[in-house]
């Protein structure tokens, strides 16, 4: 195993994940480099979002391990899961933002939580990153005000806020009109470039997937069965991969998993 | 036959999870209460909303609850000529008994149903999981709050019941009923001791423990969208009023 390799941040490990009869993981394997952009692939219901739960210990694997910076992280207690989580930022698929807040509120939970800033400071790195995300004047709106494509881009500034080493994108671009969707996948890789995230993104968008992949991993029936750069994965020879990326109906891929 | 004791066992196994599950949330909510910093803005943000809001239904659940039982108690009192008890029997069974209760079972419906409907939409959207991820415990930021705030709220508002029942009952007694008021007020106090008072306001502190936990916990499990939402409110609502019964028997029977 080389999770010891200072390249490695995050390593998931043979690792298992079922509700009641439903298997979900089974076994899967995973590495990602430092400051590498994954994008995980897959059809809806195959696990995806169950794997980057259980990456940031929203979900607790039954076996296996994952490890951050070298630190197994499936088996710690809540306390110390609280700490390894001040290293991630999560954009979750519908944003996932408090509506009873306001943005900045919103933007500056974790700043308000864990530091002792004073007020004109966060207000400062809250009009940063909104300007990061490209909003601005939205401050004092509430997200029952904001349009699908902002309420992304506010969730993905909260996400940034605490300068996280780990990004884990929840379907970034579903959802969204295509132009919305492309405006998304930029400032992903605006923020890998500006930033130097290590990210995962599960997606089944494949435009997004190409543009803001440095690798490309397909998982399948609870397992990653290939992973590439988007180049080995648009010339793979598994018929399942193939089938997946051309979005064809017929093939190995079955609707009952 | 068989297939009838396949439910009734899988039922009460579900039960008994559930319990666990509500009592090991209650241990882990006592935990965080423990551990600082307590968020005071959100605590009072939440004595607001279930104290200082509940007010209004609190006054007039005690004030009516007072008068009839004053019309009702005469009634009876009378045909053993007995009238000039009304006021013992005012005071006591609101303090004892009525005050907690119907506080409880009204801020159950009021309160409860509110915070598993805001709870659980929060659930269904993420916002919960969102919590976890920006490094904050829910438990200590959303639950902490609520059930300090319910718990220190309902003795206060069963205090107010008491005041407006007593005061009603007087009203309907005097007024209406021609009572000698200070016959009426000497009845009173005479038989009321402060062992009364402070058994219902025990009651209504553990009320409102079982509020916040139970309507906390249904918001905390919710599954399935706005429907789930729906159910955890019904839930919540119901559970917790049941558990105000149930609880009120055994405390008065331990307390007696």
């Amino acid at each position: 195993m080389n999770f010891t390799n200072s390249d490695v941040k995050i390593s998931i490990q043979d690792v298992y994940k079922s509700f009641g009869n439903n298997h979900v993981l089974r076994g899967a394997f995973l590495e990602i480099k430092k400051g590498e952009s994954m994008v995980v692939i897959g059809g809806s219901g195959t696990g995806k979002s169950v794997l980057i739960k259980c990456v940031i210990g929203l979900l607790k694997p039954e076996k296996g391990e994952i490890y951050i910076d070298g630190q197994e992280v499936a088996s710690l207690k809540e306390g110390d899961l609280n700490e390894i989580r001040k290293k991630f930022g999560m954009l979750f698929q519908w944003g996932a933002l408090f509506d009873s807040m306001r943005v900045w509120e919103n933007v500056s939970f974790g700043l308000r939580q864990h530091t002792r800033l004073k007020d004109t400071e966060i207000k400062d790195i809250v009009i940063e990153k909104l300007k990061l995300v490209g909003l601005r004047n939205v401050e004092n709106l509430m997200p029952s005000e904001l349009s699908g494509g902002m309420r992304k881009r506010v969730s993905l500034a909260r996400a940034i806020a605490m300068e996280p080493e780990i990004l884990l994108y929840d379907e970034p671009t579903t959802g969204l009109d295509p132009i919305m969707a492309d405006v998304i996948n930029e400032l992903i890789i605006h923020l890998r470039e500006k930033i130097k995230v290590t990210s995962i993104a599960i997606t089944h968008d494949m435009v997004s997937a190409y543009k803001i992949a440095d690798r490309i991993a397909m998982l399948y029936k609870g397992e990653i069965i290939e992973v590439g750069t988007p180049e080995g994965i648009r010339n793979s020879k598994n018929e399942i991969v193939q089938q997946f990326i051309q979005g064809r109906a017929e093939g190995p891929i079955t609707r009952e998993q | 036959m068989l297939r009838l004791l396949e439910i009734i066992g899988t039922k009460f196994l579900k039960l008994v999870e559930e319990s666990g599950r509500v009592a090991i949330l209650f241990l882990k909510t006592l935990l965080w209460i423990f551990r600082p910093p307590l968020n005071l803005r959100n605590i009072l943000a939440q004595i607001e909303e279930v104290g200082i809001n509940s007010i209004p239904v609190i006054l007039i659940t005690g004030a009516f609850t007072g008068m009839v039982l004053a019309l009702q108690s005469y009634t009876g009192f009378k045909r053993f000529g007995a009238e000039t008890f009304v006021g013992t029997v005012v005071a006591l069974s609101i303090t004892r008994e009525l005050g907690p209760v119907l506080s409880g079972l009204m801020v159950s419906g009021r309160v409860g149903s509110a915070m598993a409907a805001e709870l659980g939409t929060m659930q269904v959207t993420e916002q919960i999981d969102a919590l976890y991820t920006l490094a904050t415990n829910p438990i200590k930021y959303l639950i902490v709050p609520r059930f300090l705030a319910t718990t220190i709220v309902m003795p206060i508002l069963t205090v107010f019941a008491d005041i407006i029942g007593i005061i009603g009952g007087y009203m309907v007694s005097v007024y209406i009923l021609g009572s000698n008021p200070t016959i009426y007020e000497r009845r009173t106090w005479d038989f009321l001791k402060l062992n009364d008072i402070y058994s219902g306001i025990l009651k209504a502190t553990v009320f409102g423990m079982i509020i916040a936990i139970v309507s906390c916990y249904q918001g905390f499990n919710t599954e399935g969208g706005a429907s789930g939402v729906g159910r955890a409110t019904t839930k919540a609502v119901v559970l917790s009023s049941l558990m105000i019964l149930i609880a009120n028997y055994f405390i008065t029977a331990l307390m007696f």
